[in-house]
């Protein structure tokens, strides 16, 4: 946490005073805005900040436990076309029996690079990594104390070019990722005692890879208003973004192979000039993923609207 | 965390006063996708942001592609949002506005719409 403020400090430091200069947008493609989603990546980079991301779910571990998850995300670009995100989130693990533990879970970093953008078909392509630090969590809430590195290719396409027969399926929009988190520990040992025996006992934790995969299917009403049809929507109503997400893990090997887990994710977003706010319920797919429907709620700030002359600007080259 | 919180705040205080953003069509004449009965001087669409008039246009189409408008894009005298374009006297048929706009802190968007005259 000392990194991440003595970063944002640094950061603020060097852009507020740095010459002013043309600032791009984040989230567009054409005519198309995209908001930032809750629960899964999108494609664009970007300096934006999310504070908070508040999140319940009960899980099924230890008989039913509530895993409440406060986490702040900041991603700045370092060229127009790249960026650094840094994450960290604050997790309450609270048992149906016995004592709730809380603590700081590992810090993320990741990298992306936008190598693709279409504005006429409204398409952005990225390609990204991204790394859970093993080591910089709570050890009390089972932090891993190894490192996950995830490679992904992250994708943004509007239905913008649809026909005008099909003009009102034009703000629908598709962002997605698929990634494979690979742990750097394939397993982790740990030595209990058994209370029926007293004997020491050897548990080995296996950590499969895994396939990350999300997408997020949004229909946009500012879209709706501003390039189809101005239906005199009244606000805050023209603002709104109703969407669903689906965020799934499916690890592929060392014994836990085909046992997906995942969420659909159904939700709105309310976006304005400079922050946007969203919340959605999670509805588990399977009862090995959760016991119960839980919530996610997010703050999001753009940091580039913000502050179009300094935080918000990429750190090097500012032309797109 | 806190630090982080209580200086992002303070950060957006001293920078509130010169606070812009991404400009997106608020409204426009004639309106997204509607239908007119008869040919409208003008397209006027106001925009959520201040513009740069310099670096903003607004075309007018249309159905062969052929732009129709006057080529006299310009900000309203009396609202730094709202932009014009004339309009010759258009026949019935179909018109696509293509419009891009830079707000004053040099954010750029852009988009098109349709509309349609009656007769």
């Amino acid at each position: 946490m000392k990194f991440l403020s003595l970063f944002f400090w640094l950061i603020c430091a060097a852009c507020e005073f740095s010459a002013t200069g043309r600032a791009y947008g984040h989230g567009f493609a054409g005519a198309r805005f995209f908001p930032a989603t809750l629960s899964t990546d999108d494609p664009f980079v970007a300096n934006e900040l999310s504070l908070p991301t508040v999140s319940s779910i009960v899980t099924p571990d230890g008989g039913g436990t509530r895993d409440t998850e406060i986490s702040s995300d900041i991603a700045l670009r370092i060229t127009p076309k790249w960026d650094i995100e840094f994450g960290e989130t604050f997790i309450t693990l609270n048992p149906s029996q016995g004592k709730a533990v809380n603590g700081f879970d590992n810090l993320s970093i990741a990298s992306k690079y936008e190598f693709f953008e279409n504005d006429e078909h409204e398409a952005v392509v990225s390609l990204g990594l991204g790394v859970d630090v093993g080591g910089t969590g709570s050890k009390e809430l089972g932090a891993d104390t190894f490192s996950t590195w995830t490679p992904g290719i992250f994708f943004g396409k509007g239905f913008g070019d649809l026909p005008t027969e099909l003009r009102f399926l034009k703000p629908f929009a598709l962002t997605g990722q698929v990634g494979i988190a690979i742990p750097t520990s394939a397993s982790t040992r740990s030595f209990t005692v058994n209370d029926r025996t007293g004997e020491g006992e050897v548990e080995i934790e296996r950590h499969p890879d895994t396939l990350e995969l999300g997408f997020a299917l949004e229909y946009s009403l500012i879209y709706l208003q501003s390039q189809v049809q101005d239906i005199h929507l009244p606000a805050p109503i023209d603002r709104l973004i109703p969407l669903v997400e689906f965020p799934l893990e499916i690890p592929l090997n060392r014994g836990a192979r085909g046992e997906t887990t995942g969420t659909i994710n159904p939700g709105i977003i309310w976006s304005g000039k400079y922050f946007q706010v969203g919340a959605e319920a999670v509805i588990p797919i399977n009862s090995r993923t959760e016991n119960d429907v839980g919530f996610i709620a997010q703050l999001h700030f753009y940091l580039d609207d913000l502050f179009p002359h300094s935080l918000g600007r990429p750190l090097f080259g500012g032309n797109k | 965390m806190k630090r982080i919180v209580i200086g992002f705040f303070l950060i957006l205080l001293i920078e509130s006063a010169r606070l812009e953003a991404h400009a997106f069509l608020q409204r426009a004449e004639p309106s997204v996708g509607s239908t007119v009965q008869t040919s409208p001087s003008e397209v006027r669409i106001r925009f959520t942001e201040n513009i740069e008039a310099a670096f903003s246009s607004i075309q007018v189409f249309d159905a062969s592609g052929k732009e129709v408008d006057k080529r006299d894009v310009h900000l309203d005298r009396s609202d730094s949002a709202l932009l014009h374009v004339s309009l010759p006297r258009l026949g019935a048929g179909t018109y696509k506005v293509v419009w891009r706009v830079v707000s004053v802190d040099t954010h750029v968007t852009n988009g098109d719409f349709t509309f349609r005259v009656a007769r």
